[in-house]
């Protein structure tokens, strides 16, 4: 089976140029133009008229609520927000929200996707048995089940605050979230990031030469001792110099729950959790389908050049199924981000619940604010989207298709 | 492939659909919804009525299906005097978040669903309240292990909460001004965020008191929680209709009032046919037997007497539904009548 190339994103201007024109000309454009206007009139119709017809209920409408006091609280935020902080905060916290739990969930449903892949691919039967059942149990039960049996079951296990579970009397697990010391900076922070940064990209220096040694005079070397001593050693001396980096604030029990610390509500670990094992066997399925999609005999010739098994995937098997894998693999990215809205159903405060759920009911002002949020998801699949098409796009030319 | 999320209580298709709903009414309809509600009701030969997912006393139903409650009755009601037929409803369960959005699209003719009257709600929603059938207010319930006796004993806690009520503003409010902290966890449903304070997710689940009576006796174990003494705000529950239909509005005013005047006369579901026979000038008129004051809000002479034959009056409504022969057990308290140490007050059917 062939599949058609994907065409580079610089192609469409060209084919917009061509759709412009056509086989019809001046007369294609024209109709084209004419096609436009109409839908521009529809469009302005549809917006004139909802705002006479909410004039005439006496609905407010226009986005001045943005700017009031929104007056309530969220459990969980990413920027500073307290309840006298204005809507348009709430949807920044919303949003940040939506995002951290989308994109959590990708990396997790990647990595789990194509374990899981790979396990029904392997010789081993166990393992294929294993990979087939969580493939065929997981996608077959609704999603909206699996959060609410992920978030009643981590609750279920969890103790109440005053019987907490301590880890070295640092780290505390509730039924409340995860309580970890809360790092605050001290005076050798940035000395510590800036050696960081040096090592981590001496250490890339380090490999670029490596593989220039390895493609140009096959000559191997043997990394990783100095990746090590450049990214661990160089923020240790650091460290030796200017002093710690930071300290941390240990979580104390106070009164109903711990004071301190920062926390990881049970919300956002049983939304991640089901987002990315759900999403994780319709990953499985594709990454499972691309591998196939490559011939066997390229296989066989990494089994013939003496290369594991692993090594032939990795290195030869897998860089030509991605461009199978790659078109699906964004249908389900984006499928996660917006599963993420079924978040009410277990009181995590993403973008539907608290920008198109609280402040829609306290504002009333349910277009706009459906409106923006639509606007919002709409934006972050075509974002998503465009990214991979760059990368399925990238992929092809390494690949010379 | 992929299924839709439309699985379990359709909660996101709802919401979505109310709000495509509206959207829809408002870009495309030429005149908005129609200001004649009466007719419209009357002609469908059906009243359409907003209520609560089920919250035991208010609106809930049976396990036969049949809607009952206080705000159910108020719909009878209305039913009785607009389609004599207490019977000829169809209830729309509604979340706190989806009502206003179904009221305004047209979904319903009137929502009589727990909800309270505030300025903002009666200004920009397009909406308007018809009056009280219940006074409310917020209150707190916790675990009696905990050992709290006040509200003012709950720093730091952890709080469940419904979404899309006045309940998140004034929780905020109350921790704000005395100075304490806590975390709130707010759900779609009320029966999520129960669950969740059962589960332990949460020290304290926050509602209207009535709501609060209504939830524990869904829990477990109803004896081992505790509603805590302070009330932190006022919530007159009311039923609310589209803003734009004086017609509609004066009949959703006016049968409420019915009620509480009927218990005012001491007019009850099982005396209603003696009381006909009255010569009492005032019993005549609120009963129609003299003058034609039901048919100057568009309905029959004798639409109190539908009212009252279909529901009882106010008092009646209140025993049954909410009151101390209930499972709910509350106290008349400030919803008695006005003449009787409450606030219930009707003005005179004259």
């Amino acid at each position: 089976m062939t599949i058609a190339p994907r065409k580079p994103p610089a192609q469409f201007a060209l084919r917009l140029k061509r759709a412009l024109g056509g086989k019809a000309g001046w007369n294609g454009l024209a109709a084209q133009l004419a096609f436009a206007a109409v839908l521009a009139w529809i469009a302005y119709e549809i917006v004139a008229n909802a705002r006479a017809n909410l004039e005439t209920q006496h609905i407010a409408s226009g986005f001045g609520f943005l700017k009031y006091n929104a007056g309530f609280d969220v459990s969980q935020s990413l920027i500073s927000y307290t309840n006298s902080d204005t809507y348009w905060r709430v949807f920044f916290v919303g949003l940040l929200n939506t995002l951290v739990v989308s994109v959590i969930g990708i990396f997790f449903a990647t990595i789990i996707g194509f374990v899981v892949a790979l396990c029904r691919l392997s010789p081993n039967w166990l393992l294929s048995r294993i990979g087939g059942i969580y493939v065929e149990a997981i996608r077959n039960l609704p999603l909206l089940f699996q959060i609410l049996f992920w978030y009643l079951a981590v609750l279920a296990a969890l103790p109440a605050p005053r019987q907490s579970i301590s880890i070295f009397s640092t780290f505390f697990l509730n039924n409340r979230g995860l309580i970890v010391p809360r790092p605050i900076s001290e005076p050798g922070l940035d000395p510590f990031l800036a050696m960081l940064a040096i090592g981590i990209l001496a250490a890339l220096g380090v490999r670029r030469y490596a593989r220039q040694a390895l493609f140009q005079r096959g000559q191997l070397i043997r990394i990783w001792p100095y990746v090590l001593g450049l990214v661990v050693g160089l923020p240790l001396i650091a460290m030796l110099i200017f002093g710690r980096p930071m300290t941390f604030e240990v979580p104390q029990l106070k009164g109903f729950n711990f004071a301190g610390g920062a926390r990881i509500i049970p919300e956002f670990v049983a939304l991640t959790v089901a987002l990315s094992t759900y999403t994780a066997a319709f990953i499985a399925e594709i990454v499972r389908a691309g591998i196939l999609s490559v011939h066997k005999g390229q296989m066989e010739a990494g089994s013939s050049l003496g290369l594991s098994r692993g090594t032939t995937l990795r290195l030869i098997v897998v860089p030509q199924a991605m461009r199978v894998i790659v078109p699906p693999l964004t249908n389900q990215y984006l499928n996660l981000t917006k599963n993420s809205s079924l978040a009410v159903g277990i009181g995590y405060p993403d973008l539907v619940s608290v920008f198109a759920g609280t402040a829609v009911s306290q504002t009333g002002q349910a277009i706009e604010i459906i409106a923006m949020t639509m606007g919002v998801y709409l934006l972050l699949s075509l974002t998503t989207s465009a990214i991979m098409s760059i990368y399925g796009w990238r992929i092809n030319r390494s690949l010379g298709t | 492939m992929q299924r839709p999320r439309t699985t379990l209580k359709g909660l996101p298709m709802k919401r979505v659909s109310l709000a495509l709903t509206l959207v829809a009414a408002t870009a495309l309809s030429v005149q908005g919804v129609s200001a004649q509600t009466l007719k419209t009701v009357q002609d469908r030969g059906m009243l359409s009525c907003g209520v609560s997912q089920g919250l035991p006393g208010f609106s809930s139903p049976d396990d036969k299906g049949n809607w009952t409650g206080l705000d159910v009755d108020v719909c009878r009601a209305l039913a009785a005097a607009v389609l004599n037929d207490p019977s000829k409803i169809k209830f729309v369960p509604l979340s706190a978040k989806d009502r206003f959005t179904a009221l305004q699209s047209g979904e319903i003719d009137v929502l009589s669903r727990n909800t309270t009257w505030t300025v903002s709600r009666d200004t920009s929603l397009g909406a308007n309240f018809t009056g009280v059938t219940y006074y409310d207010g917020q209150g707190f319930m916790v675990k009696k292990s905990l050992k709290v006796n006040s509200a003012l004993e709950l720093n730091s806690a952890s709080v469940c909460v419904q979404t899309g009520t006045t309940t998140e503003q004034n929780l905020a409010d109350f921790f704000k001004g005395n100075n304490m902290k806590y975390e709130v966890i707010a759900f779609g449903t009320i029966d999520e965020a129960v669950k969740a304070y059962e589960s332990g997710r949460c020290d304290v689940f926050t509602d209207d008191a009535s709501g609060l009576y209504a939830s524990r006796l869904k829990l477990a174990n109803p004896a081992d929680h505790v509603v805590l003494p302070e009330i932190i705000s006022k919530e007159p529950l009311g039923p609310m209709v589209r803003h734009g239909d004086d017609q509609w509005f004066d009949i959703v005013k006016w049968t409420l009032f019915a009620m509480v005047n009927a218990e005012e006369l001491g007019v009850t579901q099982k005396n209603v046919d003696e009381m006909l026979k009255s010569d009492k000038p005032e019993m005549k008129r609120v009963l129609g037997t003299d003058g034609n004051l039901g048919e100057q809000l568009g309905l029959t002479k004798d639409w109190v007497v539908r009212i009252v034959k279909a529901v009882g009056n106010y008092g009646e409504a209140f025993e049954r539904n909410v009151g101390t022969g209930s499972p709910l057990g509350i106290a008349r308290g400030i919803n008695n009548l006005w003449n009787k140490g409450g606030i219930q007050y009707a003005p005179p059917i004259r």
